[in-house]
């Protein structure tokens, strides 16, 4: 390690926004301007940089890379490194930013505030898929919550208070019992180090509580507090109600780097905490997080059905697909967790292009009723084209993205529980019926709203955003071997070390009834 | 022999006679006119006296017969009491000026005060203990009610004297049965007498009075019906040093009394402080929920952060004190930034502490409303700022200590406790809009203080300025 590679593409987007705080004056169009295309350039420089990263990993190598270290308060460490879980989040976090900046350059109220709550977050979502040290991850975890508040609370829509009250206190509740396990994690390994802590084995012998048989003993509970933590971030039944919210309220942007990011940390944290870290916990649970998976896609594909509100609907169809994320990931198997990892970037362009997509017509009329939409193929073709392009990746069409890491999951479970993929192949028809049928609400049929004549399609800066989504799509859709070579090594060792926790603890990882 | 122990107390020496100087001086030569000079003169022999605190030596020695006790610990309590005063002193100077409160008394009280509370934190002996927390409370009690002729400020210092006499009363009748039982008033031979067989009932009930004297100064509940009202009630520099330092000298004394004289019954007092340490979390974030007056909100806020702090005194072990001193000094840098940003809410001239008067302040005055942000999250304890190490801190003794329900009550307060502070950053960043805003304070002293604050909250994180490796040096000068 000759240069702080990862650190640098870390505090590229902080610093900015620092010399934003600093330099910038004026509350004209001119400064506007200026900040607008200062982030934009900020984070273009941090993806350009974050690409040598890319570049530099050796995938075959499944251990840590790039690693950086030094000491810091309270014995723990400043640590960051990545591996084949992690880099491709790196990246999907780098390549998003400049499209989100580009997208929000209608915003008009407090541009510069606007701008560097953005590039803050950037830099902790960074960090988030970096941190190789306990209490840094919840640092970098937790922290983002303070930009999403604000981004949701300034910028947001007519409700935002209550949304960004809610967004804030539930993902706060979901982690404070994170950060107990984490302070028994130290207590007992003695050490914060992620490296470290994957090979220290928690206990796991049973033990009474209030009376109370707990299986797996202390990796359980561990698992469950991490489970709360996650569970509410990625979102998953019956935790995710404050999604819909969060999303119905948020700027067009702060929607996307929801969608795109913001929900991928949950699945990154059961891979990179729950698996490795508490194999019997999390083996003991599977079940559980299998069938609350399979109802969160059955049930909240349902519900998007009847949604009258457009981001209400790709919300709770976001749900619906991290569904699928959670499946893939506790099959532990290559196939589920390739899929998981696939499905989590996939769904970042997509659902990421869909809030989008939503964001143009949104600016034109001011509303994300479906009702007040339709037709609109007949005015703006172009725009029909790429929302048609997303919406069918959404739904799965081989030859996108959204194929393979359904189908990956499902293949990955059902070689572990038929019925589970029976159930969520179910998912795949439902999501079908929800998107085709938006389509055809807003973009089908005639156009016969007044309001709706003279609207204007795309303009060539939106068209230009789409246009790296789009082809992230096909190129991951028609050759996604290119993003799986990164993973599976990684995951490989990921699962050899889950089973062989499995079997030093007694149990055959092939059998899914528990032997307790 | 005398000599050596005049030498050990110099530093109380030199402030009580600067302060005669001072009243002297103040008296005969032009009274209130002086009042910034010896403000300023007062807040900088603090500096001085807290800088020798930092600096001076690493012994330990007794002295008065072991009546005075001179360690790191006391050392490091004492550090922060005189910093933190000396902040408040020089930032409270221009609100008392512009706010006819420029009496040349109030330096000369919080010296006394001052020099109680250093006492208090030295205190072998229980007759140094009541001396030091009389002379830390006559004093208050005339300082917050400096305001003559406010209804409000009165009814503060008297409402503060009437309940503060109560809880040394009851803190007397304690030390007179542990007086009674154990056949002395030094700690030292407190230890020995407990160590020496059987802990008698008395001596037992005496050390729970004691305590439940000592919970009133740190306001842990169910002893904290004072402080909002008395918060309220005093002007707000006031209010700022009750905030601070005395809380530092009462925990410091509070960790001394039990850690120390009492330590041999831990297994009695843990119990006790356990549970005072979730009561005040949890009411302190709950009774803050419906507070419209920022000073009452802070009051609850107080209350709460004592009952975090209280965590790390509970667990009863080395990690735990040091733990409650880190935690105190972060407590102080956030109280002081928050407090130099309260004294800046004006309108029209006159002090304001509604907090709707905050509304849409990130609009008109986006630095301070910023400082002012990055404050309100290290209070609630959201990383990355400063106030979620001190949390992190306790929580970690909590669970070393096999306490790990409080660790979790704890946290669980603490999500609760968020909410009244992100209602204050909704106010100044996405209230409703209102006609009435605060003017535009152009006091460079103030918004210095605030975006120190700040910033310290920011780049603390990277190694806590040293207070670490001085607090685990305090911490283990008191357990040996």
């Amino acid at each position: 390690m000759d240069y702080f590679l990862l650190s640098i593409v870390t505090f590229i987007p902080a610093i900015s926004a620092l010399i934003l705080l600093v330099v910038a004056r004026g509350n004209d169009a001119a400064a506007a301007l200026v900040a607008k295309r200062f982030a934009l350039f900020a984070t273009g420089v941090t993806f350009f940089v974050s690409l040598f990263i890319i570049a530099q990993f050796e995938p075959e190598n499944t251990g840590f890379q790039m690693v950086e270290e030094a000491e810091w308060i309270m014995g723990l460490k400043y640590k960051l490194g990545i591996d084949g879980i992690s880099v491709l989040f790196v990246i999907l976090t780098t390549f998003m930013m400049p499209i989100v900046i580009w997208a929000s350059w209608g915003i008009e109220v407090r541009v510069k505030e606007y701008m560097i709550a953005f590039l803050l977050l950037e830099t902790l979502m960074l960090g988030v898929f970096m941190a190789l040290d306990l209490v840094l991850f919840y640092l970098f975890f937790e922290a983002g919550l303070i930009p999403m508040f604000l981004i949701i609370g300034i910028w947001g829509g007519a409700n935002r208070v209550y949304a960004s009250f809610k967004f804030f206190l539930y993902t706060l509740l979901g982690s404070v019992l994170m950060l107990i396990a984490m302070v028994v994690m130290y207590a007992e390994a003695g050490t914060t180090d992620i490296e470290s802590l994957m090979l220290h084995q928690f206990a796991f012998d049973d033990f009474n509580l209030f009376g109370f048989q707990i299986l797996g003993g202390m990796q359980t509970l561990l698992f469950l507090a991490f489970f709360a933590s996650f569970a509410v971030k990625m979102p998953m039944w019956p935790v995710h109600t404050w999604l819909p919210d969060a999303h119905v309220q948020a700027p067009t942007a702060g929607s996307v780097v929801l969608a795109a990011i913001l929900l991928k940390m949950g699945g990154y944290g059961f891979l990179r905490f729950s698996l490795p870290m508490f194999p019997v916990g999390s083996y003991i649970m599977t079940d559980f997080i299998l069938w609350l998976s399979v109802i969160a896609i059955v049930y909240t594909s349902l519900v998007a059905l009847v949604q009258s509100d457009m981001k209400k609907l790709i919300a709770y169809s976001s749900v619906a697909h991290m569904g699928y994320v959670t499946i893939g990931i506790f099959a532990a198997n290559q196939q589920g967790i390739d899929g998981a990892i696939f499905q989590m970037l996939s769904h970042g362009f997509i659902s990421g292009a869909l809030f989008l997509c939503v964001g143009v017509i949104y600016d034109r009329m001011h509303t994300r009723e479906i009702e007040a939409y339709g037709g609109l193929v007949n005015r703006m073709p172009a725009y029909a084209l790429i929302f048609m392009f997303f919406t069918m990746a959404n739904v799965g069409l081989p030859g996108t993205s959204g194929f393979v890491g359904e189908f990956l999951t499902l293949v990955g479970i059902f070689k572990v529980n038929t019925w589970i993929a029976l159930l969520a192949t179910s998912g795949v028809v439902l999501s079908a019926a929800y998107a085709l049928w938006l389509y055809r609400r807003v973009m089908m049929g005639d156009l016969i709203k007044e309001a709706l004549r003279t609207i204007q399609d795309m303009s060539l800066r939106e068209r230009a955003v789409f246009a790296p989504l789009v082809f992230m799509t096909l190129l991951l859709g028609i050759y996604p071997v290119l993003a799986l070579d990164l993973i599976s090594p990684s995951v490989q060792s990921l699962i050899d070390n889950y089973n062989s926790a499995l079997s030093i603890a007694g149990i055959d990882g092939n059998t899914m009834i528990a032997s307790h | 022999m005398i000599q050596n122990d005049l030498n050990l107390i110099l530093p109380e020496i030199l402030l009580s006679i600067f302060a005669m100087l001072a009243l002297i001086f103040g008296v005969y030569r032009g009274q209130d006119k002086k009042t910034a000079t010896l403000t300023l003169a007062t807040a900088g022999l603090m500096l001085i006296v807290g800088m020798w605190m930092i600096f001076g030596g690493s012994s330990s020695e007794a002295a008065f017969n072991n009546m005075f006790i001179s360690d790191a610990f006391s050392r490091y309590a004492k550090a922060l009491i005189l910093l933190s005063s000396a902040a408040v002193l020089i930032m409270s100077l221009g609100y008392m000026l512009r706010h006819d409160l420029g009496r040349f008394e109030y330096p000369i009280l919080i010296i006394f005060s001052v020099v109680g509370m250093m006492f208090m934190v030295s205190a072998n002996d229980l007759m140094v203990l009541y001396l030091g927390l009389e002379l830390q409370s006559l004093a208050l009690y005339v300082v917050a009610s400096i305001r003559r002729e406010s209804l409000k400020s009165t009814e503060a210092g008297m409402k503060y004297f009437v309940l503060g006499a109560l809880s040394s009363g009851l803190l007397l009748y304690g030390a007179s049965l542990i007086y009674g039982y154990s056949g002395s008033t030094n700690f030292q031979s407190i230890i020995i007498s407990l160590d020496s067989g059987s802990v008698s009932l008395g001596l037992m009930f005496g050390m729970i009075l004691l305590v439940a004297g000592l919970a009133f100064k740190i306001s842990a509940v169910p002893f904290h019906m004072w402080t909002p009202d008395v918060y309220e009630g005093s002007p707000t520099p006031v209010t700022a040093f009750l905030s601070t330092a005395p809380k530092i000298a009462a925990m410091a004394l509070f960790a001394r009394v039990v850690y120390d004289a009492f330590y041999v019954l831990i297994s009695d007092w843990q119990q006790v402080v356990a549970l005072m340490s979730v009561l005040s979390m949890f009411v302190g974030a709950i009774a803050a929920i419906g507070q419209t007056n920022i000073k009452r909100l802070m009051a609850y806020s107080s209350i709460a952060h004592m009952g975090y702090a209280m965590i790390g005194l509970a667990s009863g072990t080395l990690l735990g004190l040091q733990a409650m001193l880190v935690y105190m000094a972060i407590y102080l840098a956030m109280n002081i930034g928050t407090f130099a940003f309260i004294m800046s809410m004006e309108r029209d001239g006159q002090p304001v502490t509604d907090i709707g008067s905050l509304s849409q302040l990130g609009v008109k005055q986006p630095g301070r409303a910023l400082a002012m942000l990055v404050l309100l999250f290290s209070l609630a304890g959201v990383p990355p700022l400063v106030g979620f190490f001190g949390k992190l801190y306790v929580l970690r003794a909590a669970y070393d200590a096999g306490l790990i329900w409080l660790a979790v009550m704890g946290v669980l307060a603490s999500v609760i406790g968020a909410y009244y502070y992100l209602r204050l950053v909704y106010l100044m960043y996405f209230g409703e809009k209102q006609d009435l805003s605060l003017d535009i304070v152009k006091s460079p002293i103030l918004s210095g203080f605030a975006a120190t604050a700040a910033v310290v909250m920011v780049l603390g994180i990277i190694n806590l300025f040293g207070i670490e490796a001085a607090a685990s040096l305090a911490a283990s000068s008191l357990i040996n």
